[in-house]
């Protein structure tokens, strides 16, 4: 007994022993973590998707493909993947003008850090407290206890009706691309600037030898250059748009037509605690962005150490 | 960087000492202009933020938005720290904060350690685990993600968040990966010679060197943490287990008539934004961005 003991702890001692306990220490939290919370519930979620089931599981069968059908053909849950066509576009609007931006603040600018700072700061900025901003800014008030928001006293000054502007289902949603737009821009801004001042400045001597003027310098220099990222930031914006959240929860709660796919999984899951639903609904989501990152992978595998995505950002401004 | 800097400080040079023509002087009052624009609209909806948080209840009402307050009224900050519960919303997300930040280096980097320097099958298995997993997207899993942390018995506390924060930051580990495969195995080799044990040389040897990759981890996460509001409203629904986001979230309803009180809270939570940007604005460009260098 003694003996063999000792050899155990001879054995230990040794770097084969140690690498094992060393694997076996260091990775035990972080696995348990990964099984507890991504593989359980990855699980889980298909699982349940074939299943009427409530927040607590109890008394749950077996539906087959009902989930899904439901999905898909329900117009209340599938259709408000619309909406991420708003988001979608606006991300467009938003790469065009950050890339201006950023070429802008790379070119001779005084004040350049204040410029960059001052645009960058929103994305720093808690999203609770930039929904509250907006509902200020976009705010209709009524003059008794509520105030009325920026905008629409503007608007009034120039002589001109006010705009219910978050509530009204035809401009609510433009409104809340616009606020995205000005939460997530000074990230690519960021971004962008760097790409651009990773270009060699060799290039920009020759070009400047040859006389090229800011525009020429742009489309034959910097563009080439900094391509595959706006390409890449491009199919991202997919996951961005579909995986829209924070806002529109807090700012309209979903009303007035500016629900999103995933305050709608949300709502069925917690609030109407129908598990199975909200589950297939997640599938679906799942799919999509899986889709959509292996599109990714394919196209940009080459030097994906100095390709910037966006996928951090969109975990960090709607989850993370 | 510094170089980019100075060709274009030649450009200067060279610009003017030619002359300036129309087109030019055209082109930069442009860029300015643009640059000037993206700033209002910066400002704009703070601005109406800032003058109303120092405005009382009578005042707000009566003046406009874009009216100076008459003095600067300090009560709404007051209210809202202490009644609103932003200051235990702070103390809860401060203290989130440090375990969450100290928990996710610890184990990132014994990951990363084990999975980056051994090459067992184990460790190769581990990495594939954790590469499949970044495909998952955080939002779509909370529906079934919630029923795990009920049932181990954490929910409606302060070790919900944390739990997810240190046990799902698969991206931290990444980075990690990514910046150990750079530096050589030559250190540690030299240590083993040396006799030095395994935790040894993580401890003294590994964890000193990953202090860049620690670094951009531990402002992204500060960032993330600080600005996260789905989790703390999902898993800690109580009234007296606020952070920072849910707390702000919460005047929604009782202070919907208030505004001038969710102003100052909207100003209070800001600050500690505003203060670590100021100070560290060079390592958050490069942290936030080389951080979503990734996949």
């Amino acid at each position: 007994m003694q003996k063999k003991k000792r050899s155990f702890w001879q054995w230990l001692k040794t770097y084969e022993g140690q690498k094992i306990l060393t694997t076996i220490l260091f990775l035990l939290v972080p696995v348990t973590c990964l099984i507890l919370f991504t593989v359980i519930p990855a699980g889980n979620m298909v699982l349940f998707s074939f299943q009427e089931r409530d927040r607590y599981g109890l008394d749950a069968k077996w539906v087959g493909l009902e989930n899904y059908k439901t999905v898909f053909s329900n117009p209340d849950y599938f259709m408000t993947f619309k909406n991420s066509i708003y988001y979608l576009i606006g991300s467009f609007a938003q790469q065009a003008l950050a890339l201006l931006l950023a070429s802008i603040l790379c070119s001779k600018i005084k004040l350049r850090n204040f410029f960059k700072g001052v645009l960058f700061f929103p994305y720093m900025m808690n999203g609770v407290a930039v929904s509250l901003i907006f509902m200020r800014f976009f705010a209709l008030g009524d003059g008794i206890v509520t105030q009325t928001g920026t905008v629409n006293t503007i608007l009034q000054q120039l002589g001109m009706d006010p705009v219910k502007f978050l509530s009204d289902p035809s401009i609510a949603n433009y409104c809340l691309v616009f606020i995205s737009i000005w939460r997530y821009i000074g990230f690519d801004i960021v971004m962008y600037i760097g790409a651009i001042q990773s270009i060699s400045s060799d290039i920009y001597e020759a070009a400047d030898l040859d006389g090229a003027n800011g525009w020429q310098r742009f489309r034959y220099i910097v563009f080439p250059s900094i391509k595959p990222i706006i390409s890449l930031q491009l199919i991202l914006a997919i996951k961005g748009a579909v995986s829209v959240f924070e806002i529109p929860y807090i700012i309209t709660e979903g009303k007035f037509g500016t629900s999103t796919f995933v305050i709608k999984t949300h709502e069925t899951g917690m609030v109407f605690q129908k598990v199975g639903l909200a589950s297939a609904m997640a599938v679906v989501l799942l799919i999509i962005i899986i889709i959509v990152t292996l599109i990714q992978k394919h196209f940009f595998k080459e030097s994906d150490e100095d390709k910037p995505s966006k996928k951090k950002k969109a975990q960090n401004g709607e989850v993370a | 960087m510094a170089s980019v800097t100075d060709t274009q400080g030649g450009h200067k040079i060279k610009k003017r000492r030619r002359h300036y023509s129309p087109a030019q002087i055209l082109v930069s009052f442009l860029k300015y202009l643009v640059l000037i624009i993206g700033c209002i609209m910066v400002f704009l909806p703070m601005v109406v933020i800032i003058l109303g948080a120092f405005k009382e209840h009578k005042e707000f009402l009566s003046t406009g938005v874009f009216e100076l307050p008459e003095k600067l009224y300090l009560g709404n900050f007051k209210e809202a720290f202490y009644k609103g519960d932003v200051s235990l919303g702070l103390k809860n997300t401060f203290i989130i904060l440090i375990v969450s930040c100290i928990g996710t280096i610890l184990t990132g980097t014994m990951t990363a350690f084990v999975v980056q320097r051994f090459d067992s099958l184990l460790s190769r298995t581990v990495k594939a685990a954790f590469l499949v997993a970044t495909l998952l997207p955080n939002i779509s899993m909370q529906v079934t993600v919630f029923q795990i942390v009920d049932k181990i018995g954490v929910y409606d506390s302060l070790w919900a968040p944390i739990i997810l924060y240190v046990g799902t930051d698969i991206i931290s580990i990444y980075i990690f990966i990514q910046f150990l495969s750079q530096i050589s195995t030559s250190l540690d080799e030299s240590a083993i010679v040396d006799g030095a044990s395994y935790p040894r040389i993580y401890f003294s040897i590994i964890l000193p060197l990953l202090r860049p990759a620690i670094a951009t981890v531990l402002i992204i996460k500060m960032v993330g943490i600080y600005n996260d509001f789905y989790t703390a409203n999902l898993y800690m629904p109580s009234n007296d287990l606020p952070v920072i986001s849910t707390a702000l979230y919460r005047f929604i309803g009782p202070y919907g008539a208030k505004w001038e009180i969710i102003m100052a809270g909207i100003i209070i939570a800001i600050l500690p934004t505003l203060i670590i940007f100021l100070c560290l604005q060079k390592y958050i460009y490069s942290g936030l961005v080389s951080g979503s260098v990734k996949e």
